[in-house]
């Protein structure tokens, strides 16, 4: 069974959010690391970059494909996990904790449509 | 999962082992068990075996099986000792490819084809209509051949000690009949790897057979998954990818297998015309500078202009490097020829190296 922390806000792509003040940090779940098997490239956006809630900002790549990642929030990407462009296989070992890029939200709202740790465990369950 | 998928013989196998199933040329197959990354290492340095049972085979017998062969076959097959197994290609008459394929010479009168498992239908239809005014009899046994692939440098001892089958003395691309259990089983010293290794026919009850004696000497179980990383490696075609009925072999730079000099096969002419005057494109290898790795169907461009694309890219497990097969215009086809990939929003520089991005250890 894949981990779900409760402080986190979730899209129905299996991406996470966890909200600091008007900082996202923005990574992909455990469920969604299990699915893909072993990464072995994540391409991020860089620093700067405008990034919108639905669009996609980047790729997570198992050997045989490459899955788009989506972005729950809008704003501007003010960090990237930089560990992962050697490592991306961190994402396979923690998912929560080696997260994916940090946004400067334009709008909180956009968060609290995204669904909560209930909400999103059903999602993993159909 | 999709309707009318066909199962291999050992399909409760690979669900029992746990495998991720996916359909393949209208089968459902292994893609992998443990992950292909372990999967591909097994067979690059130790052996591993792989369900290739959803393979075609095709047997020709006949009074004019050596004349109808050398018709429907690019590879020229003349002067060969029995045993012998030549790789290939049936094309159309304007050069495009119907297929890939092994043919293994029984005798003069009896040749083996295996062919592609989404192109059984296809082929066998295409044989059966050029052999009209040819005395030969064409039989599709895929239904009734199960088939492993045993592949790596540990593979000779391996079906020596585990299958007690003798195959030390099967030369590179030959192939023996064993009798055994009542039935002729076919061993063949052939794979889609890159590495040593035997491709073993027989009766879906001795595949069973063989597959459970595999499984329980430890050998690892390989799926479709590594099967492709391992053949893009040494740069070995996949039909869909770098052949197809668009792409010939002179494209897809198989030209080695195409034997122009022959007196007649089907396509000669479109190729021979395609050789002397030059293709237009060309499948040729890219080496990309840092990680991002190409895939099926991106763009390949110079100075901004698509002049291709690629047909398959892989992170190398070998090498650890992003490499690609593509499709690529002349002239930039060239070796050290600077082109861009697309790859999603951004491109990516890389250069045109040979599509061999792993030496081949046959044992010949």
């Amino acid at each position: 069974m894949s981990k779900i922390l409760e402080n986190l806000r979730y899209s129905d792509s299996h991406e996470w959010v966890k909200l600091e003040g008007d900082i996202a940090t923005v990574g992909i779940t455990d469920y969604a690391q299990h699915a893909l098997g072993s990464i072995v490239y994540v391409d991020m956006p860089e620093v700067g970059d405008e990034v919108s809630q639905g669009e996609d900002f980047g790729a997570v790549e198992s050997v045989k494909a490459a899955s788009d990642l989506i972005s729950p929030v809008s704003g501007e990407v003010v960090e990237i996990n930089e560990a992962l462009e050697d490592e991306p296989e961190l994402v396979n070992q923690d998912a929560f904790e080696n997260w994916i890029m940090k946004v400067k939200i334009s709008d909180p709202a956009e968060v609290e449509s995204l669904l909560d740790a209930a909400a999103y465990a059903k999602v993993c369950e159909e | 999962m999709e309707e009318n998928l066909i199962k291999t013989c050992l399909h409760d196998r690979h669900v029992k082992l746990g495998a991720l199933m996916s359909p393949f040329g209208g089968f459902d197959m292994p893609i992998q068990y443990k992950g292909i990354t372990e999967e591909h290492n097994a067979v690059r340095h130790e052996v591993g075996v792989f369900d290739v049972s959803h393979m075609g085979e095709v047997r020709v017998k006949g009074p004019d099986a050596y004349k109808f062969v050398s018709h429907i076959f690019v590879n020229d097959v003349t002067g060969a000792p029995d045993g012998q197994i030549f790789y290939g290609m049936m094309c159309y008459e304007n050069g495009g490819t119907v297929d890939d394929l092994l043919v293994y010479k029984v005798n003069d009168e009896e040749y083996f084809l295996v062919i592609n498992a989404s192109n059984i239908d296809k082929d066998v239809a295409w044989i059966k209509q050029n052999a009209e005014g040819f005395n030969v009899e064409i039989t599709d046994q895929s239904p009734y051949y199960g088939e492993v692939a045993i592949q790596g440098p540990k593979a000779e001892e391996t079906v020596d000690n585990v299958l007690g089958i003798p195959v030390k003395d099967i030369a590179f691309y030959n192939f023996k009949t064993f009798p055994i259990d009542g039935e002729e089983v076919i061993v063949s010293r052939t794979g889609y790897t890159g590495e040593d290794g035997f491709e073993v026919y027989g009766s879906h009850e001795f595949t069973q057979k063989v597959w459970d004696k595999l499984m329980e000497a430890g050998v690892q179980p390989c799926g479709l998954g590594c099967r492709d990383t391992l053949r893009f490696e040494v740069g070995l075609p996949l039909y869909g990818d770098e052949l197809s009925a668009d792409i010939t072999p002179i494209e897809a730079s198989l030209s080695m297998f195409v034997k122009l000099d022959k007196s007649e096969f089907i396509g000669k002419e479109a190729l021979a015309k395609q050789k002397a005057e030059g293709v237009k494109r060309r499948i040729i290898g890219i080496e990309l500078e840092g990680n991002a790795i190409p895939r099926h169907g991106y763009p390949v461009e110079v100075d901004g202009k698509q002049i291709g694309e690629i047909t398959t890219g892989y992170r190398s497990i070998s090498t650890g490097k992003s490499v690609a097969m593509a499709m690529v215009d002349k002239p930039y086809d060239k070796l050290g020829t600077n082109v861009e990939v697309r790859i999603r929003k951004k491109t990516f520089p890389g250069v045109v190296v040979k599509k061999r991005f792993y030496d081949k250890s046959y044992k010949k």
